[in-house]
C-alpha cells in the first residue's frame, strides 16, 4: 500500500520542473522574517523577480543567528530547482558549507548585506559599506561639534559581531580619533534593543554626565538614548548620530531626536541581487566581488564638507514603513 | 452463644470490584470495632488494598454497602471520606520534605488568623505551632521545634509527624498503610508504640502490613483477606503466625481451625 | 508513659546541620550579602555610584525585569518554568499602545485590553499544562513562539510612538528629598510586598510551596493542585501585562522587538535569588535581591569604564556561585 502512494507522490513530484521550466527561480534567504530590514529586502526581490518573470522563493531564520533552518532553506531552494540563491547569512562562518555545496551544483550565491567568512565563499557580496556608514557620521559628527571638546559615548551591538564592529570603527576614523581616545568616556552595549539603549544610555550619564556626542548602533538604540537624555533633561545639548535609514528613525532625524542617521538600501541589494540571478540564468554570466549598494547621510541640519540629503529624500527612499 | 456486638464503627457488607475480568472484590465483608487495632493482611491479588482504597474513598465499589458508625456512607473522593473523619496515612507518607512539621500537619487545613490580617487571608501561624506541639506530645513524640523542616528529621520522626497528623484530625478511624516498611527494627518499635497511643486516645486503627511479627505484635484482631473476599478474622492471641500465613495464601482453609482462633 | 528517647530530636551530626536547623534559610542571606558586597565595592570604584539617584536609576532598570521576575517565581516554585515571559509581556504592551494610538481607544481601557491579552496568554499556558499534561517548558516554549508571531503580526513589526499620557504614567517621578523616584518602581516594591505576604503567610501561598515541594502529598491532602496551576500560570500572565506597562512606560514606545531576552533575565533573578529550580523552596524577596545585583553590576562596571562583555562573564560566574551555594547548604552534614 506504501509503495503505491511512494509511486505516486514521485510522478506528482516528477511533473513539477516541468511547469516551471521556462521562469528562472531565484532564492532569498533571510536572517529571520519579521525585521523591516528583511521586509523591505523581500518586498524588493519580489518587485524585482515580478519585472524579470522569474519565480521567487523565499526563506528565513527563526532568530537572529539561527543557522540551521537556512541551510535547511538552501537544501530546499536546490531541489527546487533555484538557480540563483540570495542570503543575509545568520553565522557567517557556519553556513559556508552550504553555500559551497549550493556553488558546486552550480548555484549561484549572493551574500546580501552581511558578508559569509571568507567573503569569497559566495560568488558575490551586495551590502552597505558598514563601515563608510560609520565615517560618514564619523565626519558629520566632527563637522557639528565644530572644534568643542567631545565626551563621546558609544552605544555598541555586542561582542564579536561585524557590522557593530565596522560601524563603530568607521564612526571613529570619520570623527579622526583612534580606540582608546581620552575623549571616548563610556562605551557599552545594546544588542541593537531600544531599552538596553535606553539602560546604557543612562549609565553612561551617570558615568559621565557631560557627555555631549552620541554613537549608536543603530536607530532602536538611539531611540532609547533620547529617552535617557530626555529623562535627565539633557537632550538638546547632546549630539545623537545613527546608522540604518528606516522610516521611524528618518521620523526622529525629522523631530530632531537624531541628529543624522547612515540610511541603507536592502531593496536595492535584493533588487540587484535578483538581476543577478536572473542574468546568471539566462546567459551564464556571474557576479562577483563587492558591490556598493550604496549609504547616504539623512540629516535637516547639513554640514559643509560632508555630503547629505535631507529627510524627505530620507522619507522616500526608507525602508519599514 | 455470642453476645450481641456493639455496632462496628466501620463496616462493610458484600463489596465488589471489577476491573474489566479481573474481580478484585468478589462480595468482602469487613467490620472495625470500637478501640481495637484491626490488622487488614492478604497476599497479593487477594484484595486487600482494593478493600481499604473503597474504605478510604479512593475508589468506588461496583456494589455493596459501607457504614460508618452503623449509617450507610457513599464516599465520592478520599476528600468525603476525610470528611467523615476518616484519615489515611500513606505508605509515602505525603509529606512536603521542604516544609515545617507544623505546615505539614496542617496541610490543607490551615487555620486563619482572627480580624483584618485574618480576613486577607493570613494564617495563624501562632496557633499552628502550639497545636502541633500539642499533637506531638500527645502522642509522646519528642521533637523540640515545631518549625523544622520535616526533611530534617529521621525516618521513624517523619512517620511520627504523618501518624500525628492523621490522629488530629480523624474522628471515626485512622488507616495506616504499612507504616513500618521502610523502618529500621528501632525505629519500626517505637512506630508500633505510636500506633498503640493512638488506639488508646479512643481512635480504632486499621493496620495494613505484610510484617507478621509486627502484627502479631500490636493487632487485637487479624482480619485475612483472600480472592476478594474475607477469609477470615483471626484473634492472634491464640492462632499461630505459620497457620495465619497458611490461612492467607490458602495451604490451610479456615474450618480447619480451632473455634478459639477466631475473632 | 516517658518520653521516647529515640523518638526525641536525634541531633545533626555536624555542625552545619545543628546550625541549619535553626537559622533563617540560607538562601536569602547569601544574595543580601553578595548585594551588599558588590555595593561596597563599586562604591570604592567610583564616587558616582553612592548617590540617591544612582540608585533611584538602578530601580528603575530592574523595574521590568524585576516585575516579570515575580511571575517567573510563583511559576518556578511550582516546579515548572516559563519561557514566554517576555513575549506575553510584549504582547501585552504592543496590544496597549496599538489600540490607544492607532484604533485611539482610550487609553485606560487599551490598557485592560493588553492586560486581558497576556492573561488570556497565561490561562492558556495553564491549561495546557493543566489539562492536557504537557511539560511547563514545552508548553511556554510554543506559546513564546505564538505571541512573538502575533505581536510582529499586529503590529507589522513597527515601533508605536506618540503615545497617550495615561500609558506613560508609571514612567514619571516625583521627589524623595533630593531623589526623583519613578512611580513604576513604587509599583514594582508594592508588587514584592504583596506576593511576599501571600507566599509566606496566606494558605494558597503556602500551597504553592507545597505543591513545588511534592506535588503527590499536596493532591493528597484534598487540594486541588491542578486549579491551583491553572491559577498560577494566569496570574502570571496579568503579571507580565503590567511589566508590559512598565515598559511602555520607561521607553515612551511600543517596541514590537521587546522582551527576548527576559525569560533568561528573569530566570537569572530567580536563582540568584536562592529560589530552587526544582520548586518548593525559595524566598520572592530573594528574586528582587537578584534583581538589583544584575543592575548593580551593570551600573557599577559602566561607571568604572569595564566593557560589556565583562558583565556577562560576572553574571554567569554569579549563577553558578548561586546555584552552588544553595546545592551545598542543602546536603546535610
Amino acid at each position: 500500500m506504501n509503495l503505491k502512494i511512494l509511486l505516486r507522490l514521485s510522478l506528482l513530484c516528477a511533473a513539477f520542473p516541468a511547469y516551471s521550466a521556462d521562469k528562472v527561480v531565484v532564492g532569498l534567504i533571510t536572517k529571520t522574517e519579521v525585521n523591516p530590514f528583511f521586509v523591505k529586502m523581500k518586498e524588493g526581490a519580489q518587485q524585482a523577480a515580478k519585472k524579470y518573470g522569474a519565480t521567487l522563493m523565499t526563506g528565513a531564520g527563526k532568530f537572529d543567528g539561527d543557522n540551521a533552518t537556512q541551510v535547511t532553506a538552501i537544501e530546499n531552494m536546490i531541489s527546487g530547482g533555484a538557480k540563483a540563491i540570495l542570503i543575509t547569512p545568520s553565522d557567517t562562518k557556519a553556513i559556508v558549507p552550504a553555500v559551497k555545496k549550493a556553488r558546486s551544483e552550480g548555484v549561484l550565491v549572493i551574500a546580501l548585506d552581511t558578508p559569509t567568512e571568507p567573503q569569497e565563499a559566495t560568488d558575490a557580496l551586495f551590502a552597505t559599506d558598514n563601515f563608510k556608514a560609520g565615517v560618514l557620521i564619523g565626519e558629520y559628527a566632527k563637522a557639528a561639534m565644530a572644534g568643542k571638546p567631545a565626551k563621546i559615548a558609544t552605544l555598541d551591538l555586542a561582542p564579536g559581531i561585524t557590522v557593530g564592529q565596522l560601524r563603530h570603527d568607521g564612526f571613529l576614523k570619520g570623527y579622526g580619533i583612534t580606540e582608546g581616545d581620552s575623549q571616548i568616556v563610556c562605551s557599552q552595549d545594546t544588542r541593537g534593543d531600544q531599552a538596553k539603549g535606553q539602560t546604557a544610555m543612562e549609565n553612561c550619564l551617570q558615568k559621565a554626565p557631560d557627555i555631549n556626542l552620541v554613537y549608536t548602533i543603530n536607530e532602536p538604540a538611539a531611540a532609547g538614548a533620547y529617552q535617557a537624555l530626555k529623562s535627565a533633561g539633557k537632550q538638546k545639548g547632546v549630539l545623537i548620530v545613527s546608522v540604518d535609514g528606516g522610516c521611524v528613525g528618518v521620523k526622529n532625524v525629522k523631530a530632531g531626536h537624531l541628529a543624522a542617521t547612515s540610511q541603507q538600501y536592502p531593496l536595492k541589494m535584493a533588487a540587484m541581487g535578483v538581476e543577478a540571478g536572473v542574468e546568471y540564468a539566462k546567459t551564464g554570466k556571474k557576479a562577483s566581488g563587492y558591490t556598493d549598494t550604496g549609504v547616504t547621510l539623512i540629516t535637516d541640519k547639513p554640514m559643509p564638507g560632508v555630503e547629505s540629503k535631507d529627510t524627505k529624500f530620507g522619507t522616500e527612499n526608507c525602508w519599514g514603513k | 452463644m455470642t453476645e450481641p456486638r456493639p455496632t462496628p464503627v466501620l463496616e462493610a457488607r458484600g463489596l465488589v470490584k471489577r476491573y474489566g475480568h479481573v474481580t478484585a472484590l468478589d462480595g468482602a465483608d469487613f467490620q472495625l470495632l470500637a478501640g481495637e487495632i484491626l490488622a487488614v493482611i492478604g497476599d497479593n491479588g487477594a484484595g486487600k488494598s482494593t478493600l481499604i482504597k473503597a474504605l478510604a474513598g479512593a475508589i468506588i465499589p461496583d456494589a455493596g454497602e459501607i457504614l460508618l458508625d452503623g449509617k450507610l456512607v457513599r464516599f465520592h473522593s478520599p476528600l468525603d471520606a476525610r470528611r467523615q473523619g476518616i484519615e489515611t496515612v500513606y505508605q509515602d507518607l505525603a509529606v512536603a520534605p521542604a516544609m515545617s512539621i507544623a505546615e505539614n500537619l496542617f496541610l490543607g487545613r490551615e487555620p486563619k488568623r482572627t480580624g483584618l490580617l485574618g480576613w486577607l487571608g493570613a494564617l495563624d501561624k501562632k496557633r499552628m505551632l502550639a497545636e502541633a506541639m500539642r499533637h506531638m506530645q500527645s502522642l509522646k513524640i519528642g521533637i523540640r521545634s515545631m518549625k523544622q523542616a520535616v526533611e530534617t528529621l529521621s525516618g521513624g520522626q517523619r512517620q511520627g509527624v504523618a501518624v500525628a497528623r492523621s490522629a488530629a484530625f480523624a474522628r471515626h478511624v485512622v488507616i495506616m498503610d504499612e507504616p513500618t516498611a521502610a523502618l529500621g527494627v528501632k525505629e519500626g518499635n517505637m512506630v508500633l508504640e505510636l500506633i498503640r497511643r493512638v488506639r488508646d486516645r479512643g481512635l480504632p486503627v486499621i493496620l495494613i502490613s505484610h510484617n507478621m511479627p509486627h502484627v502479631f505484635e500490636i493487632a487485637d484482631r487479624i482480619h485475612i483477606a483472600r480472592l476478594g473476599k474475607r477469609a477470615a478474622v483471626v484473634n492472634p492471641k491464640h492462632i499461630s503466625m505459620s497457620d495465619t500465613v497458611a490461612v492467607m495464601t490458602g495451604a490451610k482453609r479456615p474450618e480447619e481451625l480451632p473455634a478459639q482462633a477466631f475473632a | 508513659m516517658a518520653v521516647l528517647p529515640d523518638l526525641a530530636t536525634a541531633p545533626p551530626t555536624s555542625t552545619r546541620g545543628r546550625l541549619l536547623a535553626h537559622l533563617p534559610p540560607v538562601a536569602t542571606l547569601g544574595p543580601l550579602l553578595a548585594l551588599f558586597i558588590a555595593c561596597a565595592f563599586f562604591a570604592s570604584q567610583s564616587d558616582r555610584f553612592l548617590s540617591g539617584s544612582n540608585f533611584s536609576l538602578i530601580l528603575q532598570q530592574v523595574m521590568v525585569v524585576g516585575v516579570v521576575a515575580i511571575g517567573q517565581t510563583l511559576v518556578i516554585l511550582t516546579a515548572g518554568i516559563d519561557l514566554s515571559c517576555g513575549m506575553l509581556m510584549a504582547i501585552g504592551s504592543i496590544v496597549m499602545t496599538k489600540l490607544a494610538v492607532d484604533s485611539e481607544m482610550n487609553p485606560y481601557l487599551a490598557i485592560l485590553c493588553g492586560l486581558l491579552v497576556s492573561t488570556a496568554f497565561g490561562f492558556l499556558n495553564g491549561a495546557l499544562i493543566t489539562r492536557v499534561k504537557l511539560p511547563p517548558f514545552i508548553v511556554t516554549l510554543g506559546t513564546l513562539n505564538i505571541a512573538f508571531a502575533i505581536t510582529q503580526i499586529y503590529s507589522k513589526s513597527q515601533t508605536i510612538s506618540a503615545l497617550p499620557e495615561a500609558l506613560e504614567y508609571f514612567g514619571r517621578t516625583f521627589r524623595v528629598g533630593q531623589t526623583a523616584v519613578t512611580y513604576g518602581t513604587v509599583l514594582m516594591l508594592i508588587m514584592y510586598l504583596i506576593a511576599w505576604f501571600v507566599l509566606r503567610d496566606t494558605a494558597p501561598g503556602r500551597h504553592i510551596y507545597a505543591l513545588g515541594n511534592n506535588a503527590e502529598a499536596t493532591r493528597l491532602m484534598g487540594i486541588d493542585t491542578a486549579r491551583m496551576l491553572l491559577i498560577v500560570y494566569t496570574l502570571a500572565g496579568l503579571v507580565y501585562g503590567i511589566a508590559g506597562l512598565l515598559l511602555v512606560a520607561r521607553t515612551g514606545v511600543g517596541d514590537p522587538q521587546a522582551g527576548q531576552t527576559d525569560n533568561l533575565d528573569s530566570i537569572t533573578a530567580v536563582v540568584l535569588g536562592g529560589t530552587s529550580l526544582f520548586g518548593g523552596r525559595g524566598n520572592i524577596l530573594g528574586t528582587l535581591l537578584g534583581a538589583l545585583i544584575v543592575g548593580v553590576f551593570r551600573n557599577g562596571l559602566t561607571l568604572m569604564g569595564v566593557a560589556s562583555v565583562y558583565q556577562i562573564l560576572i553574571t554567569g560566574i554569579l549563577v553558578i556561585l548561586a546555584v552552588t551555594t544553595d546545592q551545598l547548604s542543602r546536603r546535610k552534614g
